[in-house]
């Protein structure tokens, strides 16, 4: 059971998000597809409008008063992202439009630095798509070749095999920190320790993890980090990557552009230095703005109070689930949180999730771009519950009489 | 009758828990694969045309309970149908789960075609009951695969 003390503190979080207040088909929105995206903060929907009303002007060209102010309350957020993952420098920061294009950029970039053919990648059975294609591209393009942790039946890393994995050719480890599918968190700590021994820098895709685990990049000491700004209450189209300098400067630029150049000539032009080497053309100005406001509104709260209490929700949630004996649950890692993936045998999840949805309640069902996952687990999608430090136990009770409600229909 | 349970009406959920010609067709002479990536529907629709008459029918694979008894169900609305007459219930099949909610649907032509008029509430799930039809569509023209996206 949980202190009373975290339930008050949840409907003092609720009252920052406008949506949560709103209603579906008549029934108040329960919101439980968060790993899927965020909702957002009134402060961060003031920020915007704020923007498009007072400062709306492009970054680093104008010497005009409006895009001065724009270019500082961009800058602004490379800082408060900055201090939030504790990096070392303002310039270790990238801008991206999410997670998909900060792997690509990593990918592509560092793949045309760093690795040649016959090189070898690693990458995990529980990968995200994001975290495959990039990787796959470019083994395609440079015959280079994935190698894939494996997992066990309980959806856990099998680490002894990644040190057989390892070999005189690894070039990089990219690997999820908190499985979108299954809630799995992953034994990072462990993975970096090993790849230190071997010289192999390590990509860390915390797009589960970031919202719900505090994160100090010089600490645990990744070589690159992703998050997407839209899965912590921030704008979407808005993604980070963190990088050491050390690699970032050996790594050529992802794209040419505006805003990326030192000098341009026809015969031979130079490019920029951190971070804009890397930000080519007009970003999500507006967006990265607003993912600042989240980050700094999300700071102001207490981690420690959000990670009790969201433990407390996914095992509350966890427990109920699995004494319907209908339900089967994928994965049963010793360390999770978020995701709770769930089959039922007679009800496919499309069917669960819209039978939930006329309850108000969003849920995913498919294959969770992870599909390589499902096929190791020989399920074709699954209905996927994950929570966020704004739900309730009340919004799980409603979930859990819906999901009873539609297994007795499909009976 | 609440909209849900207009989509979710007893004959799917009898159709979808007991399906109709299902599983593999060993005298088949044109088969294909239909997929919906979005939702991992996967079916697999065979067909024994003799005569420009589907003389046997079946489908094998999995999918949600609309994809599974519109599935079901075309193979017991097909069989024995000349190729122009399954053309001509495909395009009935569309217009069931496309047209729009004011529009009159003659049931008593449309036979157990009709349950599916519920579809129209939820956009999101017409991929998932035509996706049969268009796989049978795709064996009748001797195309392999078919994806609904």
């Amino acid at each position: 059971m949980i202190e009373d003390k975290y339930l008050h503190l949840v409907n003092q979080w609720r009252d920052h998000f406008p949506i949560l207040h709103t209603s579906v088909y008549d029934k108040p929105l329960i919101f439980l597809d968060n790993a899927s995206t965020t909702q957002k903060p009134q402060i961060v929907i003031d920020t915007l409008s704020q923007f498009y009303q007072n400062y709306n002007a492009n970054i680093h060209r104008g010497v005009y008063y409006l895009s001065q102010k724009s270019t500082d309350l961009f800058e602004q957020t490379r800082e408060i992202v900055r201090s939030f993952i504790n990096a070392k420098k303002q310039s270790e920061i990238i801008f991206t439009k999410g997670a998909t294009e900060a792997i690509n950029l990593i990918a592509s970039s560092f793949g045309d630095a760093f690795i040649q053919k016959d090189d070898e990648i690693i990458i995990s059975q529980m990968e995200h798509h994001a975290n495959i294609l990039p990787w796959q591209i470019l083994c395609e393009k440079k015959g280079c070749i994935l190698k894939i942790i494996p997992i066990d039946k309980n959806g856990e890393l099998l680490i002894d095999s990644l040190c057989e994995l390892i070999s005189n050719k690894t070039k990089i480890i990219s690997i999820v920190y908190v499985s979108n599918v299954i809630g799995t968190v992953n034994p990072i700590s462990e993975i970096i320790s090993l790849a230190r021994q071997h010289n192999i820098p390590v990509v860390l895709d915390a797009c589960q993890a970031i919202q719900h685990i505090p994160i100090d990049v010089q600490a645990i000491d990744c070589d690159f980090m992703v998050f997407s700004g839209h899965k912590i209450y921030g704008p979407s189209g808005t993604g980070v990557l963190y990088g050491k300098e050390e690699f970032l400067n050996q790594m050529p630029p992802y794209q040419g552009g505006g805003d990326m150049i030192h000098k341009v000539t026809f015969e031979k032009s130079t490019y920029a230095g951190l971070p804009h080497k890397f930000e080519a053309g007009t970003p999500n100005i507006e967006g990265i703005i607003g993912l600042g406001t989240a980050i700094s509104f999300f700071s102001s709260l207490s981690f420690e109070s959000i990670h009790i209490y969201e433990n407390f929700l996914y095992l509350y949630a966890l427990e109920l689930l699995q004494s319907i004996p209908e339900i089967t649950i994928i994965g049963n890692a010793k360390q999770r949180m978020s995701a709770i993936s769930f089959i039922v045998d007679s009800i496919h999840p499309h069917d669960m999730a819209s039978l939930l949805d006329r309850d108000g309640i969003a849920v995913r069902a498919g294959h969770h771009c992870a599909q390589p996952l499902m096929k190791f687990f020989n399920v074709p999608a699954t209905t996927r519950a994950s929570f966020a430090f704004y739900n309730t136990r009340e919004e799980i009770d409603i979930f859990i009489h819906s999901v009873k409600k539609a297994i007795k229909l499909f009976a | 009758m609440n909209d849900i349970q207009s989509l979710y009406q007893q004959v799917i959920l009898d159709h979808n828990k007991n399906p109709r010609n299902f599983g593999p067709l060993l005298s088949a002479n044109h088969s294909a694969d239909g997929l919906n990536p979005l939702c991992g529907d996967d079916i697999t629709v065979h067909l024994l045309i003799e005569n420009d008459i589907i003389k046997e029918i079946s489908f094998e694979g999995s999918g949600c309970a609309i994809a599974k008894s519109s599935a079901s169900i075309m193979t017991t609305v097909l069989k024995g149908k000349t190729i122009e007459q399954a053309e001509q219930l495909f395009a009935d099949f569309h217009f069931v789960v496309t047209a729009p909610m004011d529009a009159e649907l003659n049931e008593d032509s449309l036979g157990k075609m009709a349950v599916f008029s519920g579809v129209r509430e939820f956009p999101a799930r017409v991929k998932c009951a035509s996706l049969a039809w268009h796989t049978m569509q795709s064996a009748l023209h001797g195309k392999n695969i078919t994806s609904t996206e």
